[in-house]
Order: C-alpha cells, then structure tokens, then sequence
C-alpha cells in the first residue's frame, strides 16, 4: 500500500480543513469512529483519525494526548471559533466532512484500503 | 521531581490540563511514547472524574527515575459503591455531561488497563482518593 498523506486525503475526499498546518507530512494509516470521549482514549490508537459529531472543546485535549494524526468532525458541524484556536495552540488537525459519520467512515475505509 | 495542580469542578474547559502538563514534563524527561500514552489516559479519565463529579481536587505527581506516583485527592460525594464504579459501562454522570460523551462508564476501566497499580478509596460526602503507580 502506498502511505498517503492527510494533504492528498483532505483535498481527494473533500474534507475541509478547519485548523492545522503540514497536512503533506502527516500520514494516517486508520481511523476511529466514536462520540464517546473515553472509548476514543481507551481504543484508539497513536496516529490514527477521529471521527466524530462531538465539537465541544474537550475533543482537542483527547485528541492531543492520544496523538491522533487529526478529527474530522462530520455533517456540516461547525465547531466555536475557540475550539479551533485551541487546536491551532495544541498543534491538533481539525478537518470538516459534511457527509454523516457513517459515509464520512465509509470513504475512509475505501481509502485507507486501498 | 514533585509537580501539583488544582483541578476545579465542572469546569469542561479546563479538563485535560494538567495530564497536558503532566505529558510535556515526561517527554522532556525521555519516557518511552508507549508508556507516557499509558500514564496520559489514566491522567486525563482521572482529571475529567473530578471535573464530571466533585467540586474541586488536587492532583499529586511524583516522578521517579523508574515510575511515576499520582494521588488525586477531590471534595466530592465520594463513590456509593467502588466495585460497581470501577464495572465497565456504570456510571452516575448527569446527562448534561453524557452528552459531551463523556460518562460511558469507561473511565475507572481504562484507568485499571493503563496503570501497574490503582487504589480507590471514598468517604460519602467527602470526597475520593485515587492513587496509582506506572512503571517506566
């Protein structure tokens, strides 16, 4: 499988890109989908991409201690401008589907797979 | 290496900060990545605990050469039943706070699964002590 970075995964699946930079040297490998804040930090792995429809502030923090490679919050949600702020200031890659998180999922899987 | 943080109840926006402080030092010491994600999970379950459930807590750090110890003492309505709480999806978190995502019944658990040691101890009304140890 050739390694794809989230550059070419944003821009070939349409995601927006709300917050992050060097998106060219990240490289994710898979992803998790869930709303439940401590199965992310339970299963999870270091690297992979979030999925979720939760955009309240904590998400940053999940996402930063676990080393996630970035969120990508689904269905045309619109976090707070604080939420990006605080993700610009941790270094965290918030990406916009505005699919639901099942085609959002779907999509990813397709890629990821390839 | 001894480090101490306030941890306020209630207060969402603030929960992950010190185990984000707490991450930064042990990288600066050249902890393993493996086991500063370990001691990362069991902080933050802990520190969102306080926030989701007490007024307000105090989180303890000790850093060793070979583990790390934190106490987490809060002011709270301690734990009914620890053995019930520490079952992997109970919880008594208000709704407002299962809609965050928060209140699976997932924390306690993942705590158990990333640390060597954990102790958990309450008095009604009062509030609740954990400790826990990870080797480095």
């Amino acid at each position: 499988m050739e390694k794809v970075n989230l550059k070419q995964l944003t821009d070939d699946l349409g995601f927006a890109c709300l917050a992050g930079e060097s998106l060219n040297e990240v490289y994710p490998e898979s992803a998790y989908v869930s709303d439940l804040l401590s199965d992310v930090m339970g299963k999870a792995q270091a690297g992979m991409l979030w999925v979720t429809s939760q955009i309240h502030k904590n998400i940053i923090a999940v996402a930063s201690l676990k080393e996630l490679s970035a969120i990508v919050v689904v269905n045309e949600r619109t976090p707070a401008p604080e939420l990006i702020e605080h993700a610009k200031a941790e270094g965290v890659i918030v990406l916009a589907s505005n699919l639901p998180a099942f085609e959002t999922a779907g999509k990813l899987y397709n890629y990821l797979d390839k | 290496m001894k480090l101490q943080y306030e941890i306020q109840g209630g207060d969402f926006s603030a929960a992950g900060r010190a185990s984000s402080e707490v991450k930064k030092t042990l990288k600066q010491l050249n902890i393993s990545p493996q086991v500063i994600r370990k001691i990362s999970v069991a902080l933050y379950e802990a520190e969102v605990n306080v926030v989701a459930h007490a007024f307000k807590g105090d989180m303890k750090v000790d850093i060793n050469p070979d583990r790390i110890f934190v106490k987490i003492e809060d002011e709270g309505p301690g734990i009914k039943d620890i053995a019930k709480a520490m079952e992997e999806g109970f919880s008594t978190a208000t709704d407002e706070v299962r809609q965050m995502g928060f209140g699976a019944g997932m924390g306690l658990p993942n705590i158990k699964r990333n640390t060597d040691e954990m102790r958990l101890t309450s008095v009604m009304g009062e509030g609740t002590t954990l400790e826990m140890m990870v080797k480095f």
